[in-house]
């Protein structure tokens, strides 16, 4: 029971300081709201564009070269949310387990292999 | 008393109480906050030989970021007319919230934690995933090319370090057989981590670093190239969000380093006699310096370079370290 | 079709990395640069246009302006040119005079770039550290001339002020100082990882391409090409010093910074070789008539500033203004090569080919 308990309260507290999280910046800019000044002009609301008025839009259809690394991110994280079980569970799993993620870990490295070879990790 | 709360049935009293203490623990890390970058000033000061602040408050400067922050409360927020309004609005709010969530897990000392999940170290690691939304579209929303390249360096740097950051951590818990910080710390009682995992220490703090943003990896901001990046629009105090939840990291992480590798509360040797929380304090505030010191030496990487480091090389040793300490595990120790 | 856009991106003039109000506009595909345009003149103050208005002696102060880290190359060269048109004799200790207070500007120009570039490359520290020596310099020049940064301590066929008594054995105590401090900026910075990371095969260009991008300084020099006034045209009394011209071989940012460390170091051997030759006696202005009016013609010198090589032209004709004043401004011909350098880099690299090249803006604009 005392474990279940705490499996829920714990959970309350993330929660409790999801909730805080949150109300901490919007309780500090609800006070700031009170004693700053507010006086909008066409200057100020301009984007920083070093010293020049903006020209051009910022949010254009920008090009992520890294795009390929992300896809091999998505790759290795989903493999590390194999190993953290894996990790855990090593004491009773033994040495059957352990050349199983070997041979999975090598598999996943020879992906990484190639794409080093294919140039993939290089970003510029 | 944390114990009995923790054991008793969930209500709203509950509720309350939780509250209560994270509104506390949330006083502590802010009065952290201060007098870190009072800190972060002086050591830095020091190691250039100059004085640091040393006006307000005496000549250490004791009340100089209190009125720092009272300066930026009395700014006046500027939302650029471009702007994504709502998203130049909330992603502070995303990049902070996380900031203080992963402090839910850390075990402060033996009488001082909240919340005991067994899956602590993947929590801290998912949760703190969670900012790089807001910094992302902090430098989408605000409209300005610098901010754009910020925020996008911002997912850049993420995707490099996240996976040996993920997998160092996979050497502790070998060892332990948890996910559960308590139980780490525990298992850390005879030989702190730092000395079985000396590779996953290593490789850990590095991605801290770029996890934090902290010099040599504050390629998000580099002032000297992108100006502020994403938070280059932000003014007042909504800009003080951004950096109050990189200060909150910067706490965050010097704790979980201080869990993870360097045995938490647990005493050095004899001297168990001084509390678990002045051990915590003197081992997390060594952490700090360490950060502080990394900033002030070293210029400041390249992204191409930092994601080359992240795959090429963190990478390769992290799945080395996890699979040498299983071997050894399976061998030496079955 | 899903295709990603162009950005252009001002960088400048309002930039922390661009050394003053220089701007560049940049075309960028992602983070990568596809074209990069130069645009100068937000501090053109008309220099040479002022100058046919003033009197020979009211243009030194003008100098200053140019190159205002290194005021004292900029007298000279100027004072040189008119010396040279008139025809006049400069006495011996006022060529030491000179000789000292240019070389510990040149390393004070140096020790800037050295702490800005860093900067620039982000680390911070350094900075201070560079400016902590540059303000000793600055002590012994303010006490030379009794100004920190605009000097206009040369005069036409001489110097303003003789050496104050104990300032050559300050300087004198000030070399083995500066030699130690040099070594711990390399232990400090030039063997970190990251740093080489940043420089090595950066901004890379071959001595042709720097010969014709009109190159000069250490941004000819890291590319092997061996060429300094000081040596191949020596002016004042620099052949009496013994000192080498370090040379680089890739023509990267990292052989540039290895370059002007180096020459901080020749710098030095000047300077101490210069205050034992010392003369103490002497006059410090030779004989330069009442109203300075230089024959009809022309002249052109030139010399070796930090930055590179410096000219002056002066065109006469026998009146006490001169009908035109040129000046071949080296920070200006050495940013002709940086569009070329930027293509295909990183904003990254960009901030450090920039600060790599050494520019100060006041020069560039004129």
């Amino acid at each position: 029971m005392d474990a279940l308990n705490t499996y829920f309260n714990s959970y309350t507290i993330v929660g409790v300081f999801l909730v805080i999280g949150i109300l901490l910046p919007l309780v500090a800019w609800g006070i700031g709201a009170l004693v700053q000044p507010h006086e909008p002009n066409e200057e100020k609301e301009k984007t920083y564009e070093s010293g020049l008025d903006p020209f051009h839009e910022a949010t254009v259809k920008f090009h992520v070269r890294y795009y390929h690394i992300a896809i091999l991110f998505v790759i290795f994280d989903v493999e590390t949310i194999f190993l953290y079980p894996w990790a855990v569970a090593y004491d009773k799993l033994g040495l059957f387990a352990l050349i199983e993620m070997l041979i999975f870990v090598t598999l996943l490295l020879i992906g990484l292999l190639y794409a080093w070879k294919k140039k993939v990790l290089k970003w510029m | 008393m944390m114990n009995e709360i923790m054991t008793s049935q969930p209500s709203w009293l509950n509720v309350l109480k939780f509250t209560g203490l994270g509104v506390a623990l949330i006083l502590v890390v802010i009065l952290f906050v201060t007098y870190a970058i009072l800190a972060e000033r002086k050591v830095m000061a020091f190691m250039q030989m100059r004085p640091g602040p040393n006006r307000i408050g005496g000549k250490l400067g004791i009340l100089q970021t209190l009125a720092d922050v009272l300066k930026l409360l009395l700014k006046e927020n500027i939302t650029p007319k471009s702007a994504d309004k709502l998203l130049f609005l909330v992603a502070p709010v995303i990049a902070f919230a996380p900031a203080f969530m992963v402090m839910a897990v850390i075990p402060f000392s033996e009488n001082v934690t909240f919340a005991n999940l067994n899956v602590g170290v993947l929590y801290y690691v998912g949760i703190s995933g969670l900012s790089i939304i807001g910094i992302v579209a902090a430098g989408w929303a605000s409209n300005n090319k610098y901010s754009l390249l910020g925020g996008m360096r911002a997912a850049a740097q993420m995707i490099s370090y996240e996976i040996p950051l993920v997998l160092s951590l996979l050497g502790v818990i070998l060892l332990t057989g948890s996910m559960n910080l308590n139980d780490i710390i525990k298992a850390q009682d005879n030989v702190w981590y730092i000395f079985t995992q000396p590779i996953a220490f290593v490789i850990f703090f590095i991605a801290a670093i770029a996890e934090l943003n902290r010099g040599p990896f504050d390629l998000v901001e580099a002032e000297s190239e992108l100006v502020g990046g994403f938070s280059t629009e932000y003014t007042g105090f909504r800009w003080a969000i951004f950096m109050l939840a990189e200060y909150f990291y910067l706490f965050a992480m010097s704790s979980l380093i201080t869990v993870l590798f360097l045995g938490g509360w647990q005493p050095v040797m004899f001297l168990g006699f001084i509390p678990g929380s002045v051990w915590f304090a003197l081992k997390f505030l060594f952490v700090v310096f360490l950060f502080l010191w990394i900033r002030f030496t070293f210029p400041r990487i390249r992204a191409d370079q930092l994601m080359e480091l992240g795959w090429k090389v963190l990478l390769p040793l992290a799945l080395a370290n996890v699979f040498i300490t299983a071997i050894i595990k399976e061998i030496f120790f079955r | 079709m899903i295709r990603t856009e162009e950005m252009l991106l001002n960088v400048g003039p309002q930039h922390p990395s661009t050394h003053g109000v220089f701007r560049l506009v940049v075309k960028m595909d992602g983070e990568r640069i596809i074209e990069a345009t130069p645009v100068v003149g937000y501090l053109h103050r008309g220099t040479e246009k002022i100058a046919e208005d003033l009197l020979y002696t009211q243009i030194i102060p003008y100098t200053d302006r140019m190159d205002y880290l290194s005021a004292m190359t900029n007298n000279y060269v100027y004072c040189h040119a008119v010396e040279t048109l008139m025809g006049l004799e400069v006495p011996e200790k006022a060529e030491f005079l000179r000789v000292i207070s240019m070389e510990l500007n040149r390393i004070a120009s140096h020790l800037v770039w050295w702490g800005t570039n860093l900067l620039d490359l982000g680390a911070f520290t350094p900075f201070l550290y560079a400016f902590r020596e540059r303000e000793m310099i600055l002590n012994f020049l303010n006490e030379l001339s009794g100004s920190r940064l605009n000097y206009s301590y040369m005069r036409i066929g001489g110097v303003k002020w003789d050496a104050p008594p104990g300032w050559i054995e300050k300087v004198q105590d000030f070399i083995p100082y500066m030699r130690k401090q040099l070594a711990g900026y390399h232990d400090f910075v030039t063997g970190n990882e990251i740093f080489l990371n940043r420089v090595q095969g950066i901004g890379k260009y071959t001595a042709e391409d720097a010969f014709n991008f009109s190159l000069s300084g250490a941004n000819l020099r890291c590319t092997g090409a061996s060429y300094d006034v000081r040596k191949d045209d020596p002016y004042s009394i620099y052949n009496r010093f013994e000192f080498k011209i370090p040379v680089g071989e890739n023509g990267d940012a990292f052989d540039r910074y290895m370059v002007r460390m180096k020459e901080i170091e020749e710098s030095i051997n000047i300077i101490e070789q210069a205050c034992e030759q010392f003369p103490k006696e002497g006059s410090i202005l030779g004989k330069v008539p009442k109203v300075i009016k230089p024959p009809a013609g022309e002249t052109f010198v030139r010399i070796e500033s930090p930055r590179g090589e410096i000219g002056c032209y002066i065109k006469s004709e026998g009146k006490t203004k001169p009908y035109r004043v040129k000046f071949r401004r080296p920070s200006f011909h050495n940013l002709q090569i940086l569009p070329k350098l930027l293509v295909g880099e990183s904003m990254s690299n960009l901030v450090a080919i920039l600060g790599g090249i050494d520019i100060v803006l006041g020069e560039v604009d004129g």
